[in-house]
């Protein structure tokens, strides 16, 4: 028995956080509040890089904790209250409480002037819970309830200002979009229990191993099963066809976009796939589906990017782009760099929000980036850690985005799940990635300050439509958010520290897994190497198009001439973005509106997102709402549940209403009924004695 | 000697005249006569059956007991009853007169519902 490292106190922490917050927290002054929400997620990363250095660097198998009583116990099956440290979790963990301990300090700035302030980090912590939940479970089961949980958390934090409209519909769609995927990801755990009768990790992946089955050449069990996990992800983690809700999230305070909607719960998805690997990689089928799906969703996402003219909008395409990139490296079988990934986005993606929501506050709660510019001298501070996190993005060595986005790639170039079609749209993905940030760069810090700007311009004007749904919605809610006081001044220090934390974490948190290629010996890799065996074992099936590549293994073999050519290609892209972006963003500014022009049909299908959301309105949403309202609600639930409930009450008042009249109050009509009675009596004696 | 019969059909005569009096008239003594009429008209059937069984012990069912006046003790304590309910009718009747000014039970409806 090793040692027992109580993993459950690590997401118990910000529950009991949450619960003195969201129970006392009104009657709290900020400085209190603050205090409990930083105390208790301080002594839960603390605790989790404690349990993390015990274990460090952790074996071949997990480290598992269960609590001595059971959870839930029907027939055979049985979910325990377990918990699961392994690499995997190990940096899932630290990522969750490190990057969500920075914002919560960052919070405490960016929240100041607000409403509602014990509610929101009530929120937060709770939101910690149920993510540090998902990462430490050690069933399907209890994954599923942080899963759920951080559904709830988003919800809740996107509609924060929920006075406004389109923060609590966003919220709402947030809401309904993940629980389609969750569906799927219900049946997938179904499916499971049908076939394994356990959702332990540790039985599911047991018995996998043991059976020793070769990959699925059809459409059996482990690509359904796969394929139902998949779509799950694609709810929580945004991606084609699911990913409509996340731009839509923005609604919410900045801090939450950084911590949710970027650095962890979207990851959960990528999570969930990697720790399914032993599922995936029998699944050749759901594997593809996979990377085609990210592929997919990098390049529809970061095209959508392009157009957008609000900061955090322009984010939350990016977001959604770089998630693509995870799933893509999990479709090619390559979860180590997916991770890799995870975790250097989770730095750099945080770091940009944080940015953006300090460049926010600076201006006074303006969000249109033509309405900013020139910022660079008056927030420096903000400027520097923005560029550091804008270059990581990019992919441009040696910061962090380089080294992951680069493995990503590596491994689809080689992959047979990939291949150098897919490879070619992740290396454009990559130099539209470049373009759309130093594009955001450009507008937001240099150029002249133009708070006043008017937007309303020949070539602008479908803006003002596409984005009557949330942009016109964006500048109020920039507004109401309270920022709006001085002119522009460089946000406080309680929120500059998380973000300097976090441009170093950028820089150098791509390290860790430096290719062999280039002089390092990629340690994530090798880290994460006891968990997620890729599917070399899959070599051993007939068709040799499946022969998957070790990827340990895969420098010793491969020239590295090739693996520097593929590495300098993915730089040129970024260079290249960067390239243009300068042209068109510094250089010439006129230059945009006379392209925009030449394509504008083009251009009107790009800024209205593809009109995928009016699509998504038209094919489902519309009849939807017109079957729920002709058929569930006027037809079965007014007419036949309201009816049978209405009728009853309708006969019984209308067999009374004929009785009253019996009643009359008038005694001689009494005396009638009783004389009739009487004779009725008589008649009937008469009737018997003659009878 | 009257049959029986006589009696009977006769009381009831009187009994339904009794009762459409009091289902039909308006004026409150007419309904009081009436109700005089009905307990009269049963008065009546007693005394009937009274003088009908002292006169044919014979015919009582085996083990049944004639006492003799049983009907007529009934139709003194009807009377009595009648008398005493008269006494207090005819003073609500006075009272209401006095405060209505008028008979007509149907305006001497003010605590129906």
């Amino acid at each position: 028995m090793t040692k027992n490292l109580y993993l459950w106190v690590i997401p118990l922490l910000p529950l009991v956080g949450a619960a003195i917050n969201g129970l006392f927290g009104r009657r709290f002054k900020n400085a209190m509040v603050s205090a409990v929400a930083l105390l208790f997620t301080a002594v839960s990363f603390g605790w989790a890089a404690w349990a993390v250095y015990s274990v460090w660097p952790g074996g071949a198998t997990a480290h598992i904790e269960t609590l001595p009583f059971p959870w839930i116990t029907a027939g055979s099956f049985s979910a325990p209250f377990g918990f699961y440290l392994d690499q995997l979790s190990m940096i899932m963990v630290l990522v969750v409480t490190g990057v969500g301990f920075l914002i919560h300090i960052y919070s405490v700035g960016y929240m100041s002037h607000e409403g509602g302030y014990y509610r929101f980090f009530a929120y937060l912590n709770l939101f910690m819970f149920f993510m540090l939940t998902l990462v430490l479970a050690n069933n399907y089961l209890l994954m599923f309830v942080g899963w759920e949980g951080v559904g709830l958390a988003s919800y809740l934090l996107i509609g924060f200002y929920f006075l406004k409209d389109s923060a609590a519909n966003a919220g709402k769609k947030a809401f309904i979009v993940n629980r389609i995927g969750d569906f799927a990801f219900l049946i997938g755990m179904f499916l499971l229990i049908q076939h394994f009768g356990s959702l332990n990790y540790d039985t599911v992946f047991g018995k996998i191993a043991e059976a020793h089955f070769s990959p699925e050449v059809g459409w059996g069990f482990f690509t359904i099963t796969a394929l139902c996990l998949m779509f799950g992800a694609t709810g929580k983690s945004a991606q084609v066809p699911l990913y409509v809700w996340l731009p839509d999230a923005m609604e919410g305070p900045t801090p939450v976009s950084a911590l949710i909607h970027a650095a962890t719960m979207v990851t959960a998805g990528i999570y969930m796939i990697a720790r399914s690997h032993a599922i995936f990689n029998l699944a050749p089928h759901a594997l593809e589906i996979v990377a085609i799906i990210g592929c997919l969703t990098a390049i529809f996402a970061a095209t959508m990017g392009l157009a957008q003219t609000d900061i955090k909008r322009v984010l939350a395409y990016s977001t959604v782009s770089q998630l693509g990139y995870m799933f893509l490296a999990c479709g090619v079988a390559a979860y180590a760099a997916g991770i890799f990934h995870l975790m250097t986005h989770a730095f750099f993606k945080a770091l940009l929000f944080l940015g953006a929501g300090s460049v926010i506050h600076a201006v006074g709660g303006e969000q249109d980036m033509r309405r900013m510019g020139g910022l660079r001298t008056k927030i420096p501070v903000t400027f520097w850690v923005v560029t550091i996190a804008t270059i990581a993005i990019a992919g441009i060595p040696p910061f962090a985005g380089f080294f992951s986005k680069d493995q990503i790639l590596g491994a689809v170039f080689h992959s047979p799940y990939g291949g150098p079609v897919i490879w070619a749209v992740g290396v454009i993905t990559a130099g539209l990635t470049s373009f759309y940030m130093f594009r955001l760069w450009f507008m937001t810090f240099f150029g002249e300050y133009k708070p006043d700007a008017d937007l309303g311009d020949a070539h602008l004007a479908p803006t003002a439509h596409a984005a009557s749904a949330h942009g016109a919605d964006a500048h109020g809610s920039g507004h109401d958010d309270g920022h709006g006081h001085g002119g522009v001044h460089e946000s406080p220090w309680v929120m500059l520290a998380p973000l300097v934390i976090l441009a170093v974490l950028s820089v150098a948190g791509g390290w860790v897994g430096i290719p062999e290629f280039i002089g390092g010996n990629n340690k994530i890799e090798h880290f994460l190497a006891p968990v997620m065996e890729s599917p070399a074992v899959a070599g051993e099936q007939p068709a040799p198009a499946m022969k998957v590549l070790d990827p340990i293994s895969r420098p010793e073999e491969k020239p590295t001439n090739e693996e520097l050519l593929l590495a300098g290609t993915s730089v040129a892209a970024a260079i290249f973005g960067f390239f243009f972006a300068w042209l068109l963003y510094y250089k010439k500014p006129e230059l945009p509106d006379r392209i925009t022009s030449k394509i504008h049909g083009i251009y009107t299908m790009v800024l209205h997102k593809y009109y995928v959301d009016e699509g998504y309105g038209a094919i489902f949403v519309k009849p939807l709402l017109a079957l729920s309202t002709v058929v569930f609600w006027r037809g079965v639930d007014q007419g036949v549940i309201d009816g049978l409930v209405n009728g009853a009450g309708a006969t019984s008042k209308g067999i009374g209403n004929e009785l009253r009249r019996m009643q009359s109050g008038n005694i001689r009509s009494y005396a009638a009924w009783v004389a009739i009675g009487g004779a009725a009596v008589l008649a009937y004696m008469i009737w018997l004695g003659v009878k | 000697m009257v049959p029986l019969s006589w009696y009977l059909i006769l009381s009831a005569v009187l009994f339904c005249l009794g009762v459409f009096g009091f289902l039909l008239k308006r004026n409150i003594i007419t309904i009081f006569m009436s109700i005089e009429l009905m307990l009269n008209a049963v008065n009546l059937s007693f005394v009937a059956f009274a003088n009908y069984w002292n006169t044919h012990l014979d015919k009582l069912p085996s083990g049944a007991q004639m006492v003799p006046l049983s009907g007529h003790v009934f139709v003194f304590f009807v009377m009595v009853v009648a008398a005493a309910e008269a006494a207090v009718g005819l003073a609500i009747i006075i009272s209401v007169f006095r405060t209505r000014e008028t008979l007509n039970v149907d305006r001497v409806n003010l605590l129906k519902l």
